[in-house]
């Protein structure tokens, strides 16, 4: 089936399998295919005479349930795309966030309401806010505009979706951004339907399968969750932020609901590996799992490989900006026991094209090392509102367009590419993008810091360790406590960016020029690890 | 009690907060709320406390409510080693 339209798939399988299961919540709540069709109808009709027009931007700040899929994909049947917000990250960077792509509505639960940007501030426009979950009778607290998302989509509002073009918008995802302020990526219908064939043919998804959903909406793994599973009219099962925190319940949750496919980060698996006991929880029905987002180490790998031998493994690569993955490789049946080197990140997707570029502009040979550029229709449209970044991210070549991913591969004979790194400073941790310059952003803001530098070091545990390294302004008076600036770049950075150490300093190094010296930064830790090794 | 609340500042400290003041990191100092302990970090502050002190915590004593400060932290424990303590990791 080629659909032009995300939520073509929906109201195909909504057809086919109308009683059958479509989203499955962590709680045991199932919606079937009929009401998700129903209730995000309804919710699009109620965007949609409320002023919500096609292209536009609504945000969605919610916990992970199935109400926050209705939210999708009413959000995509009003034409507009949906700007999911971590809602758990600090609410000045989500406020932040909704502002710059200027929602005209946001679907948010009650307790995160301070993320809303203010209505009818000086220039901006209002925004209509749809607060989900609340209680009928909180309806007179809430600020005026608020409509109630259960009210809204009880409503047996029938609607026929526009006509949509596939090239319209259908999401923003926020990366995090250098100079501080996050970065939109958007991603059109046609990127993702591209995506999503693929995927069909490749995992063959049939309607008996039952799909996990670890990442959070704003984690663009769960477009796979949620829309590979609904093309194909099977059931998506929610696992929640706090089943998340659990290995042990994450790994009977994975039984007891019978999930045959799985996609996360290997930071979780490998903490189901280490803590979910999983020779204790019994044979699961995994047929397919996926992994992406970082380096797989081996040894994890290879146990949960042996653990969970009925299923096929593959590791997924590719930047938000390619659609989720634009590389991938099968990871063998059996992981030899003297292998310690990850897996490669394998072979193009048959919808994209790859290149790799080495230092004189040449394409690389096999053996050689060289940048990652990538074609096809599943690069994004650009990055909302940033025409230096947008100019930034592409390369012509041979009159076509290549996005550069700024990760460095090399070229191998037999096992296509093999990650390297990166050379500039974005990171990778648990699967998240980290652009370092933003938590230096964060820290400067703290009225103490005079200086910020933020270096990752890579460790074997953790696969990076973040630190930061701090001088005071001569104004400053007494020390600062490290517990106090941790709970500040809380208030600014998600936990996931949080430093893992902050190093106080009277100065930071300069280089001849006067700019920040990294390399001498690095260096102490360098010298640590070597005397740690001696010793 | 004492002990146990300075098993956990100790491991706190030189897990998550290296180069801190001892004094600084106070019994009711807020940890989760802060934003100074993440998931993960309670993750494995949970698994050190159940190998230490050879109990079994339950995933509903991890949250903000039970789990934000030390004296919250040891008396999770100190409920956990309690003969009769319910085993196992609780749940439905």
């Amino acid at each position: 089936m080629s659909a032009s339209h995300l939520t073509r798939y929906l109201s195909a399988s909504a057809q086919s399998f109308p009683d059958r299961p479509a989203v499955v919540g962590a709680d045991g709540d199932v919606l079937s295919y009929a009401e998700l069709e129903r209730q995000s109808n309804a919710l699009a009709h109620h965007l949609v005479t409320r002023g919500v027009r096609r292209g536009d931007r609504v945000g969605i700040v919610m916990r992970k349930r199935p109400a926050a899929v209705v939210a999708i994909f009413g959000i995509l049947k009003a034409g507009a795309g949906y700007v999911p917000v971590d809602h758990a990250a600090p609410a000045e960077r989500g406020r932040r966030i909704l502002t710059d792509c200027r929602v005209q509505a946001v679907i948010v639960d009650e307790r995160c309401l301070g993320v809303v940007p203010p209505c009818d501030a000086a220039g901006s426009q209002p925004v209509l806010v749809v607060v989900a979950g609340a209680a009928p009778d909180v309806a007179g607290r809430l600020p005026t505009g608020c409509s109630i998302l259960e009210a809204v989509t009880a409503d047996a509002a029938t609607f026929d979706a526009p006509d949509g073009d596939p090239g319209d918008l259908a999401y923003i995802l926020y990366t995090s951004g250098s100079t501080g302020l996050p970065k939109g990526a958007m991603l059109s219908h046609r990127n993702v339907l591209s995506f999503i064939d693929w995927c069909s043919s490749v995992f063959a998804p049939t309607p008996n399968d039952r799909f996990s959903n670890h990442a959070p909406f704003h984690f663009d793994a769960s477009v796979v969750d949620i829309f590979l599973a609904i093309k194909h009219g099977a059931s998506v099962h929610l696992v929640s932020e706090d089943l998340g925190k659990s290995p042990r319940e994450l790994a009977r949750f994975i039984v007891k609901r019978g999930l045959t496919v799985w996609f996360s980060t290997p930071s979780i698996l490998s903490l189901l590996v280490q803590y979910g006991q999983l020779d204790t929880q019994g044979p699961t029905s995994l047929r397919l799992v996926l992994f992406g987002g970082e380096v797989f180490p081996v040894r994890h790998l290879r146990e949960l490989r042996s653990r969970w031998r009925a299923a096929t493994f593959y590791n997924l690569y590719g930047p938000t900006e390619a659609t989720v993955a634009c590389t991938f490789a099968r990871i063998p049946d059996v992981i030899p026991d003297d292998r310690t080197a990850p897996y490669p990140i394998g072979f193009p997707c048959s919808h994209c094209d790859a290149l790799v570029i080495d230092a004189e502009s040449h394409e690389a040979d096999t053996g050689e090392e060289g940048r990652l550029y990538i074609r096809g229709p599943s690069v994004f449209l650009g990055y909302w509102n940033r025409p230096a970044e947008n100019e930034a991210a592409f390369m012509a070549r041979d009159g076509m367009r290549w996005y550069d991913t700024g990760d460095v591969v090399r070229r191998t004979a037999d096992d296509g590419f093999v990650y390297v790194g990166r050379q500039d400073r974005m990171v990778k941790r648990r699967g998240y993008r980290i652009e370092l310059g933003e938590i230096e952003a964060a820290l400067l803001a703290h009225p103490w810091v005079a200086e910020a530098a933020v270096i990752a070091e890579p460790d074997p545990a953790a696969g990076v360790r973040i630190v930061a390294y701090i001088a005071g302004s001569a104004a400053a008076t007494g020390p600062l406590s490290i517990i106090e600036l941790k709970t500040f770049c809380a208030t600014k950075v998600p936990a996931y960016m949080s430093p893992d150490q902050i190093v106080f300093q009277p100065r930071l190094p300069r280089t001849a020029s006067d700019k920040i010296d990294y390399q001498a930064l690095k260096k102490p830790l360098l010298d640590e690890r070597a005397t740690t090794l001696a010793g | 009690m004492e002990e146990v609340k300075n098993v956990i500042r100790e491991f706190i400290l030189s897990t998550h907060l290296p180069g801190e003041a001892t004094d600084n990191l106070h019994d009711d100092t807020a940890l989760l709320s802060s934003g100074i302990l993440d998931s993960l970090a309670v993750l494995g502050l949970a698994s050190f406390l159940e190998e230490r002190f050879r109990v079994q915590l339950s995933v509903f004593d991890l949250g903000v409510e039970r789990f934000d400060c030390i004296a919250d932290i040891a008396a999770v424990v100190a409920d956990a080693r309690q003969p009769g303590a319910k085993a196992g990791v609780g749940g439905p």
